[in-house]
Formats: C-alpha cells, structure tokens, sequence
C-alpha cells in the first residue's frame, strides 16, 4: 500500500511536467481505490452504495481542477484523501444528514475486499445536460465518444484552442454545477 | 457517465494547468488596490500634516500593524488553500500584529501625554474610522475571496475570515494615513472593531463561495 502511494506521487510529480500519460495512469489508479472507500463510508453512515460512482467522479474532477493546490514536495495521497473525505462529506450532506466521516476510510484499503461492481455515475451525466451546448458537445465528443481534441476540432469545425477553451470551462461548470446541489 | 469516459476528458484538460493561488491573489490585491485607493483619494485623502506626521513613531507603528496584519493573513490563507493543510504552528502568525500593538500600548503609557488615556482611546475620529476600514476593504475583499476561490480550502469559514483580515489590514493601512489618531489605544480599539466586522462578512462569504 505504501508502495502505492509512492507511486503516485511519482506520477503526479511527473504529470506536473507534462507527461500526459503519467497522468492518465494516475487517474486510472487511484479511482478503484476511491470507488473502495466511498463505498465504504456510504455503508459506514447507513447509505446505499450505489450513490458511490457520483462520489468517485465528483472527486476526479476536484482533483483535477485542484491539482495545483497539491504540493510537490508532499505526498500526493494525504491531499487526495482529504479530497475524497470532503467530497463523501458533501454527498451525504445532500441527502440532509449531519455527518461524522472518519479519515481511517481513506487511508487504507482491507486487504481481499471484493472489487465492487462498476456502475455509471448519474449525478454529473444530469449537470452534462444543462451546460451551454458548445460545451456540452465538446465534452461528450471527448469523453463519451472518446475522440481526441484534434478529432473533436474537425467534427465541430472549430480551432482546436477554442476547443480545448470549451472542454476546460465545461469541466470547471460540471463542478461548480455539483457544488451548487449542496446549498 | 462511465467514469472511464470522464478520465479520458480530464486527461486531454490536462495542458490546461492553473497557476499558484498566490499569484492570483497578488493580482487581485493589484487589481483592488487602485480601486480602493480612489476611494480613499475622493473621500478623505491623507491628513494635511502628513509630511510631519510621519517622524511620529505612533503614526508609524499604525502601518506596521495593519500590515504586519495584513501579510500575516495572506501568510496563512495561501496556507489554507491547500485542502489538507493543518492549522498547527500557523495561527501565531496572527500574534504578529498583536503583538506589535501590545508593545505600541505599553510605549504610549510609558512616554508623557497631553490627553488623558481615556482621551486618547476615543480619539476625535472613531466613527469615521469604523465606517471608512469596511469601506476602504470592500474592493480587497471581494478580489480576495475571488481569487482564494482557485485554491482548495477544507475550511471555508475560516479562509473567508482570514480573507476578510487581510482586507481590513489593507483598507486600514490606506485609512491610516488619514487618521489624526495615532495613539495605539485608539487603534486597539477602533481599527480592530472595524476589523471584526470585515472579518464578519468575509467568514459569512467564506462560508458560501469558498467551498469547492
């Protein structure tokens, strides 16, 4: 687990200097370990876990909006946990509980846990629908239909600066869109 | 959304990337500082004997405080812009200012005055001062709050707070230069009620938009 840990540190250390690939293998690595403790904290409080996915995606996005608050000299898996834990707090916090979530779910994860059963988020699917359409089209030509920014460019007809504008704002929207759910 | 899909998206924002929040907030307080200073210039502007004035070291300690204010918020909101960042060993950064008054107050008691003390802790222009800090802090508060919002605080309220210090240390130090008085008792007393209320807005604020 340690090991792990370390690991990504490294990945984000060298994402940090443009190694997109790094930071793919990052993103990759650390989602079964939040889609585990979200789980987790969700059970803990008395919740289903099928709420988990929206957690695991909501807090993709803060990390990746967020990622130059994390510092290079630190360990990346303290900033990333107390990511998660915000995000679980607020997630449960919208279903209009007071919660007390401890930070031991984050740290670790038990040894011979099942691996859940992926499912799809919904909450950031519902906020994709109401993003100005340049944004939205943009988004879901490069995610759900997996084109690349240049691919995205020539089916849009735009340049690809303005393209990569519209994929930034729509990701910065979809958060402040889910953060808008809690007040 | 698959979350596989939604990796595949932040990967390709991944160029993309954010400067420091402390650069943001010096270009915000840059972005404020002429606005307030307007404000200030239109409405009271510097006292008239402010080339004498500055060899008082009463009048002096004033811009130490409010600034040594000032930058120690700024110290410790940069801090809190990171979501784990932990509160211990950084709060005596608030001392600074304090300190630096409680040291103005033992001077003003220990040289001879003209004015009695409660003379001097009420001064001739206290409300002038209460209203002027929160007016003169408005623009810094705002830009703060704005450009703290790229950082990534567990702790909203209290940047909010931290935020509106930094603020009123800001707007007191143009205020200051206005202000006939220099005693520290007047400071303690006045400035930092002016202060409270702008740290009041700022934690309320806070507490909205600096959740993230």
């Amino acid at each position: 687990m340690r090991g792990q840990e370390h690991e990504w540190t490294d990945l984000m250390r060298s994402a940090n200097a443009g190694d997109v690939t790094a930071y793919h293998r990052l993103l990759s690595a650390i989602t079964p370990v939040l889609r585990a403790s979200a789980r987790r904290g969700l059970l803990r409080a008395g919740q289903s876990p099928d709420q988990s996915e929206d957690i695991v995606q909501e807090t993709l996005l803060a990390v990746h909006l967020k990622r130059h608050t994390w510092d290079a000299n630190a360990p990346f898996a303290p900033w990333l946990f107390t990511i998660a834990r915000n995000k679980l707090i607020d997630a449960l916090r919208r279903r209009g509980r007071r919660v007390f979530v401890d930070i031991d779910d984050f740290t670790d994860v038990l040894p011979g846990e099942e691996a859940p059963e992926v499912t799809n988020g919904v909450d950031i699917e519902a906020h994709l629908k109401t993003l100005p359409q340049r944004q939205r089209d943009v988004l879901q030509s490069i995610s759900v239909d997996g084109l690349s920014i240049t691919e995205t460019a020539k089916k849009f007809e735009m340049k690809e600066g303005a393209v990569r504008v519209a994929l930034h704002r729509g990701l910065s929207t979809l958060a402040a869109r889910a953060r808008k759910d809690l007040i | 959304m698959k979350t596989d899909d939604l990796i595949a998206s932040l990967v390709a924002d991944h160029p993309s990337r954010m400067q420091p929040v402390w650069l943001w907030l010096l270009a915000g307080i840059c972005a404020a500082l002429p606005l307030s200073a307007v404000l200030f210039m239109v409405s009271l502007g510097p006292r008239p004997d402010i080339a004498t004035a500055i060899y008082n070291p009463f009048f002096d300690l004033k811009f130490l405080v409010t600034l040594a204010l000032a930058s120690s918020a700024a110290a410790l909101s940069l801090h809190l812009s990171r979501p784990n960042a932990s509160l211990h060993g950084w709060m005596w950064l608030l001392a600074l200012p304090v300190g630096l008054l409680g040291i103005g107050i033992v001077a003003d008691f220990a040289v001879p005055q003209r004015v009695n003390w409660e003379g001097r802790l009420v001064g001739s222009n206290s409300m002038a001062c209460m209203s002027s800090i929160p007016l003169f802090s408005a623009p810094f508060l705002i830009a703060t709050l704005l450009m703290l919002r790229k950082g990534a605080t567990s702790h909203p309220m209290l940047l909010g707070a931290l935020a509106g210090l930094m603020s009123a240390g800001l707007g007191a130090t143009l205020y200051a230069s206005h202000c006939a008085d220099d005693s520290p008792l007047f400071v303690a007393t006045w400035y930092t009620l002016a202060a409270a209320f702008v740290t009041l807005i700022g934690a309320m604020a806070g507490r909205r938009v600096l959740r993230f």
